[in-house]
């Protein structure tokens, strides 16, 4: 499953943008955005997903479930 | 835990302070010798090449301070350390405060708003990116940004202010830039303290947490710290006093800074309210009381130059250091302008400020001398109503601020402000307003205005505050001193008693741009 950001409680810091490895993450309108279909939960890159990592609010970027899997975490 | 954070905490910081002092041999008693140190420190006090880069620069110089304006261009939001003061979800047009802006701004839209503003205010001498994260975060809009103001106004001088973290990746890009003054806040040098203040931190695209994440932002801000000082870049090193947690603790702070270079040490009161929606605020962590900041502030000095003028502004804040003129220059308004920088406008206005300054400095000097003859142990504090240059110009009124000396007979030392607005409260009327700025300067024994109502001056005289309208428009210093002169003859004569005076707590609210 990708992640994706609750737009209403990003703060349009821009930290995620330039670290996602898959340039997944575009500003629309203020706030950030993911597109699901790039979204490799940074899988293969990096030990964490590096939006969720880096976001300065606690549960903004959240796993998407209305889409699968992409891969079972190790 | 080192020794001083592992003391007994019912020791006053006031107290714990004097054995400091008393064990460095810094003097004991306030105002028992003459200061060549603190942000006061003047031209006679600095190296030649000191004075030239920190002199017109309203941030390191607390003389520069009255005369000189900075601006804070918001072009880096992102940030790689969470702070338990900071929160970046709240925005609100009056509230002042480090990582607050209105908006954000490309490096182009900076540039323009640069020009702007520097041809509007001609006494504008800095420009610095000071968030609303951490400019180093954001390594490509601020060095870009700096690329493009250099090149447009190479007469304004550019500085940072980071958290340090990403520090020493940046040292020569910070050299190459020609940054020449650089701010870190470091708020312990303990990583048990840190976990407190940090819940974590983003390092090589990984988030640490607790104590390993405090190590390892203390030693990058400490590395960093040096490799700025051996290439010559001047540090100021920023430090948020939190009561029970850091407090005791900034004097570490400010011997290991000095160790590595620092320039001057800024210790700020925690600013912290329920309504910022931080985890200080919303925990009921409370900021220190004016008497503990400066009980600190002295302690500290002598070890490293200690800063007392700072207003903890705005990522965007655009103005004098008591003034907040952001929002006079928003985006849409600039770049609808048609700029023309005339760099010789600039010059000769500034000219004329330095003509000001000296005037200003003569004058102390000449008061001074008046004060030879006198022998007393007291010190005292008075505040003073002002717009800027030094002078006593603003209406007891108007006054959102006042500017807090201490006498004694070595002169008249500026220790600091006390807000005295009351915007963003809603409500409150003539009466709140006045006894909230008698709670802000009721450890003071007078207040020098340029004008005062009838009201007022009998609610003062009620208070024990003495209101002072005889030296309007008058220099602050000159006034205090040629005040105190007339306080200690009184005393002399038995026509009054000297009292000690309360101590204020310090405004948490906003500072609202609106006049």
């Amino acid at each position: 499953m990708p992640f994706k950001i609750i737009a209403s409680q990003c703060t349009g810091c821009s930290a995620c943008e330039p670290l996602c490895p898959n340039v997944a993450i575009s500003e629309k309108g203020g706030t950030f955005s993911i597109d699901p279909k790039k979204c490799t939960e940074c899988v293969g890159y990096f030990d964490e997903p590096q939006c969720v990592a880096v976001c300065p609010v606690d549960d903004t970027c959240v796993v998407d479930t209305s889409w699968p899997r992409r891969q079972a975490q190790a | 835990m080192n020794a001083v954070a592992g003391r007994g905490r019912r020791a006053g910081v006031a107290e714990y302070i004097g054995e400091i002092a008393e064990h460095k041999g810094c003097r004991t008693s306030p105002g028992g010798s003459k200061t060549n140190c603190g942000s006061q420190a003047g031209q006679a006090d600095l190296p030649k090449t000191i004075w030239e880069k920190v002199k017109n620069h309203p941030c390191y110089s607390e003389e520069a301070h009255h005369h000189y304006a900075r601006m804070h261009v918001a072009v880096a939001p992102a940030c790689n350390v969470q702070c338990n003061y900071c929160n970046r979800k709240y925005d609100c047009a009056n509230e002042s405060r480090p990582g607050v802006v209105s908006e954000k701004l490309t490096p182009e839209q900076a540039a323009k708003e640069v020009l702007a503003v520097a041809t509007s205010i001609p006494q504008l001498t800095v420009v610095g990116i000071a968030g609303p994260g951490d400019p180093l975060a954001n390594p490509e809009k601020t060095f870009k940004t700096f690329e493009l103001v250099a090149r447009a106004a190479p007469d304004i001088k550019l500085c940072l202010s980071t958290n340090g973290l990403a520090l020493p990746d940046h040292v020569d890009s910070i050299a190459r830039a020609k940054i020449d003054h650089v701010t870190i806040t470091i708020n312990t040098v303990d990583p048990e303290i840190g976990a407190k203040i940090y819940p974590w931190i983003f390092f090589n695209h990984k988030r640490y947490t607790g104590i390993e994440a405090a190590r390892i932002l203390i030693d990058r801000q400490l590395q960093g710290l040096q490799m700025l000082t051996e290439r010559g870049i001047l540090c100021k090193v920023n430090s948020v006093m939190i009561p029970e947690i850091n407090d005791l603790h900034l004097v570490e702070v400010n011997k290991t800074v000095k160790a590595r270079g620092a320039f001057l040490h800024n210790i700020m009161p925690l600013i912290s309210a329920p309504e910022h929606g931080t985890v200080f605020g919303l925990n009921g962590q409370r900021g220190p009381t004016a008497q503990e900041l400066k009980a600190l502030q002295d302690g500290c000095e002598g070890e490293t130059k200690v800063m007392r003028h700072c207003r903890q502004c705005r990522a965007d804040a655009v103005g004098l250091l008591g003034e907040d003129r952001s929002a006079e220059f928003t985006t849409e308004r600039i770049m609808a302008m048609d700029v023309n920088y005339d760099a010789e406008m600039r010059r000769a206005y500034q000219a004329k400020v330095e003509d000001e300054r000296a005037a200003k400095v003569a004058a102390r000097r000449e008061e001074l001398a008046e004060l030879a003859g006198q022998k007393s142990e007291i010190t005292l504090l008075v505040a003073a109503a002002t717009k800027g240059s030094g002078l006593i110009n603003e209406h007891f009124g108007h006054a959102k601020e006042f500017q807090v000396y201490e006498l004694s007979t070595s002169g008249a030392k500026f220790v600091g402000h006390r807000r005295a607005d009351v915007y963003c409260q809603g409500g409150y009327g003539e009466e709140d307003r006045l006894s909230t700025i008698i709670g802000a300067i009721k450890d003071c024994h007078a207040v020098f205005v340029a004008k005062i109502g009838d009201c007022p001056k009998r609610k003062l005289i009620e208070a024990g505050i003495d209101p002072v309208d005889q030296y309007a428009h008058e220099f602050i210093e000159k006034s205090a001193i040629a005040w105190f002169r007339c306080y200690l003859d009184k005393l002399q004569s038995g026509e009054i008693l000297h009292v000690k005076r309360d101590n204020p707590a310090i405004h948490q609210k906003a500072l609202t741009s609106a006049a």
